[in-house]
């Protein structure tokens, strides 16, 4: 009965290959595309698909770190109000006469701050949950924006800055091309670094991380930084594409992206998922809104829709799981 | 009156391209003691799960009491006065004892359906009385050790009026003492007419309780020994297949350089004075009893906890170690106590689990570079001799010996000099066993220095070079080789009042 280890190779079969989240993702994909083109003939056109991109990419740069968080087994419910944070900090600034390009700068650390102080809260304080510290950030960061602005309206950015949310490189919308860059180092880092491996074990077992010398902490503190960097490009996209902003600015994305990320097979328990996943998830909900939009079907229609895709992404792993579970 | 309480005839259950148990045998007599043994996936727990009617079987037949019973669920076997203690106790933490003890079975006012508190309590209590249990039935059931956990397991299985009463492995998770109560226990139970099935990795289990025992090995029934016609050799020829010449390798140490020296290392509310040196190709062995404090120390030493005093000397130079990460990079790695918590990975590949210590060595350009790491765990995984079709099957498919393997395997990724190997053989069973003995010896051989954490006496005598006892977060003894014996470490290691219990 000596079984001796032989194969040297990672066994590859088409089966579980084929049978992975993603092409179902795609198969959706392909499915809505065919739906919204049977219901509105404006839809198949290049030029309207590449500005409907740019109608939702902005909350897609939050969707990259926040897939990092749920392997984690963690969350973050505060990246909205970050957004709205570093978005009136940086119109106030300028209102008083900053140099925008300075204000952008600060735009960016302020976000990058609010991240570091969820992950040090969360790494500080081992009894508190992600979701308690992040819902009380949620409130802080918010509260302090309406502190700011007390419910007004700030802009009158100058005239360059609205290239970041409407500007074209040629034919491609420049936010396009700045997610395509964040999208793409956000694949290597999680799939193809230590960094990535690590967060997977952390995700699986934190305990036995620790015991292997994964300096968890670390880590942990990293990842929340690095989504509160990303709100705060969301941040400029945003502001740039409304020219003005609020305190109640992305009020409610901090859903959208977590469900975006759910979607893309990222599961909640922590561990499992890839960052493509959910990358697709984010075009799947923003294509299949905006053919939505052009039928006019009502926006709470469209929340059903979204609800049962999560039902279905939520299940299909505990489907598989059911038929391998009985041996 | 049949002869026998339980009997099962030519029994086999077969899951899909597995056969758990081919035509197994088993036979148990009114009022007895019957020990089930046999190394990991021989089929004790499928058969287990057969008598409680959680898996029906798919051939044979299965006679209580003389006449033939088909259980289709758990429920219909309770009911017929079968039930199950396991080692690892299925409770309702936060409820109560008595709430633990009636579950399912709640005693209801017939008229008002009402549940019967009072009544349930002053039962739950009479039973705990009669099992010789000092703690009160309103008491939380998590608020409990695993000993008081098990009598209350104990309690409900009477409560039920169960017949047959199955435990597995209950002592695995118990200190001595624990153990010596759990023995009275089953035999008061026994002198009452309960036939009892104790299933068990201990030898001293076997001897100390069972009148008769049977031998599974590889999903098939080997035989039926009365224990006092069995010899200790025979019985582990008959369990591993093959004989085992020498459970422990010859030890010729060669002790080199001081590698580890504590002095007066101290965490209070944990232990104080710890003070000790470890040499180069020296096993060092740390006892005691569970609680003692042994793995806190090595814990801190290894940079999961901080010490408040004392000092640590690494090759004559102090340290001060603030992470696992630094510990390792200074040379000392840890085997952790639970593999199945702290050791591994359970839903990764061998591989990654092997290499997760060590990734930073993997690395080409910025990149992980998967190749590299799937060879050098392959290596790993093949020295260690970790039976496996490939580097890339899962954890946890693996039976427990090949996982401690797997645990192994990611202590050689590093540079170490130092290896702490916490409870290294718990939940091994004896071939798997005598294999890590012999990795074990083959290190210390090679010139590393180990500190082997263990309750296991024979093992701490087998193995070490000096043996440390360990008493309520203190050192009581330090034996050579040559003077350690089992009477000497069990004294250092109990109150100074000598008594127990």
């Amino acid at each position: 009965m000596e079984q001796r280890i032989v194969t040297n190779r990672r066994p590859f079969s088409w089966k579980s290959f084929l049978l992975q989240w993603e092409w179902m993702l795609v198969l959706i994909f392909i499915g809505i595309n065919i739906m919204n083109m049977s219901l509105s003939e404006y839809y198949w056109s290049f030029d309207s698909l590449r500005d409907a991109t740019m109608t939702f990419l902005d909350k897609a740069f939050i969707v990259l770190p926040m897939v990092l968080i749920i392997i984690l087994g963690d969350i973050d419910i505060s990246v909205a109000s970050i957004v709205a944070l570093a978005s009136v900090i940086m119109a106030d600034l300028y209102t008083m006469g900053v140099p925008m390009p300075l204000a952008m700068l600060i735009c960016l650390a302020v976000g990058t701050l609010c991240g570091f102080v969820n992950g040090l809260l969360i790494v500080k304080f081992k009894e508190l949950s992600a979701v308690i510290v992040t819902l009380s950030t949620m409130i802080i960061y918010r509260g302090i924006a309406y502190i700011i602005l007390e419910d007004q309206a700030a802009g009158k950015f100058p005239d360059w800055f609205s290239f970041l949310g409407w500007g074209y490189v040629g034919p491609v919308p420049f936010i396009l091309i700045v997610f395509a860059v964040f999208a793409a180092a956000f694949i290597l880092l999680l799939h193809k670094t230590t960094f990535g491996r690590r967060v997977y074990a952390m995700g699986n077992n934190i305990t036995a991380s620790r015991f292997s010398g994964v300096q968890v902490d670390k880590i942990k503190l990293i990842v929340f930084t690095l989504a509160g960097f990303m709100a705060a490009v969301t941040a400029l996209f945003l502001t740039s594409r409304m020219g003005s902003t609020r305190p109640n600015v992305a009020t409610g994305y901090e859903l959208d992206v977590i469900a975006m990320v759910v979607l893309g097979g990222i599961s909640t328990a922590g561990g499992k998922g890839k960052m493509i996943g959910a990358i697709l998830a984010v075009f799947l909900i923003g294509f299949l809104r905006y053919g939505l939009g052009l039928v006019n079907v009502p926006a709470q229609m469209l929340l059903i829709i979204l609800g049962l895709l999560l039902i279905v992404a939520v299940m299909i792993p505990k489907i598989k799981l059911g038929k391998q579970g009985r041996i | 009156m049949a002869d026998f309480v339980l009997e099962l005839k030519a029994i086999t259950k077969t899951f899909p391209g597995v056969k758990a148990l081919d035509n197994v045998q088993f036979q148990l007599k009114p009022g007895e003691i019957h020990a089930l043994m046999g190394e990991n996936g021989a089929g004790k727990s499928t058969f287990i799960k057969v008598i409680t009617g959680v898996h029906p079987p798919n051939g044979g037949e299965m006679l209580l009491g003389g006449t033939r019973v088909d259980f289709k669920n758990p429920n219909e076997a309770k009911r017929a006065g079968i039930a199950a203690i396991y080692q690892h106790v299925t409770c309702y933490p936060d409820l109560s004892v008595t709430e633990n003890i009636f579950m399912g079975h709640e005693k209801i006012h017939h008229g008002t359906k009402r549940i019967r508190w009072h009544a349930m309590h002053e039962e739950a209590q009479r039973l705990l009385t009669e099992l010789g249990a000092g703690f009160d039935p309103k008491s939380q059931m998590g608020a409990l050790s695993v000993a008081e956990q098990q009598i209350v397991e104990i309690a409900k299985a009477l409560s039920m009026d169960a017949k047959v009463i199955i435990m597995d492995e209950p002592t695995a998770a118990l200190t001595k003492r624990e153990s010596e109560e759990l023995y009275r226990i089953a035999e008061q139970l026994r002198d009452q007419g309960k036939s009892i099935i104790f299933i068990s990795h201990r030898f001293e289990d076997m001897y100390r309780l069972a009148s008769r025992v049977t031998v599974f090995r590889d999903s098939k029934y080997i035989g039926t020994w009365e224990v006092d016609e069995i010899t200790n050799n025979d019985l582990i020829v008959a369990m591993v297949g093959r004989e085992i010449t020498q459970l422990f390798p010859k030890n010729v140490p060669r002790i080199g350089e001081e590698l580890l020296r504590a002095e007066g290392l101290g965490r209070t509310g944990y232990f104080a004075d710890i003070s000790f040196k470890l040499h180069r190709g020296e096993i060092v062995g740390f006892t005691g009893l569970v609680g003692a404090g042994r793995t806190e120390v090595f814990q801190t030493i290894f940079g999961i906890t901080a010490y408040d005093r004392g000092e640590l000397y690494l090759k004559g130079e102090k340290v001060a170690i603030k992470d696992p990460l630094e510990a390792m990079k200074l040379g000392i790695g840890y085997l952790p106590e639970d593999r199945q918590k702290q050791g591994l990975v359970l839903d990764w590949e061998i591989g990654q689990n092997i290499t997760l210590p060590t990734l930073d060595r993997f690395v080409t350009k910025g990149a992980l570079d998967t190749d590299k790491e799937a060879a050098v765990a392959k290596t790993l995984a093949e020295k260690l001799n970790v039976k496996a079709k490939s580097i890339f099957d899962l954890v946890s498919s693996l039976s427990g010996g090949n996982q401690q393997k797997v645990v192994f395997a990611k202590l050689l990724t590093a540079d170490l000099d130092i290896l702490i190997l916490d409870e290294p053989t718990k939940g091994v069973d004896v071939g798997a066993k005598s294999a890590i003995y012999d990795i074990i010896r083959g290190l210390a051989d090679q010139g590393y220095g180990i500190i082997m954490v263990s309750s296991e006496m024979p093992e701490m005598l087998g193995m070490c070079d000096r043996i440390t006892v360990m008493r309520e977060g203190r050192i009581t003894a330090l034996l050579e080789r040559a003077e350690a014996t089992q009477e000497a470490i069990l004294k250092a290691s109990m109150a100074s009042g000598g008594a127990s219990g």
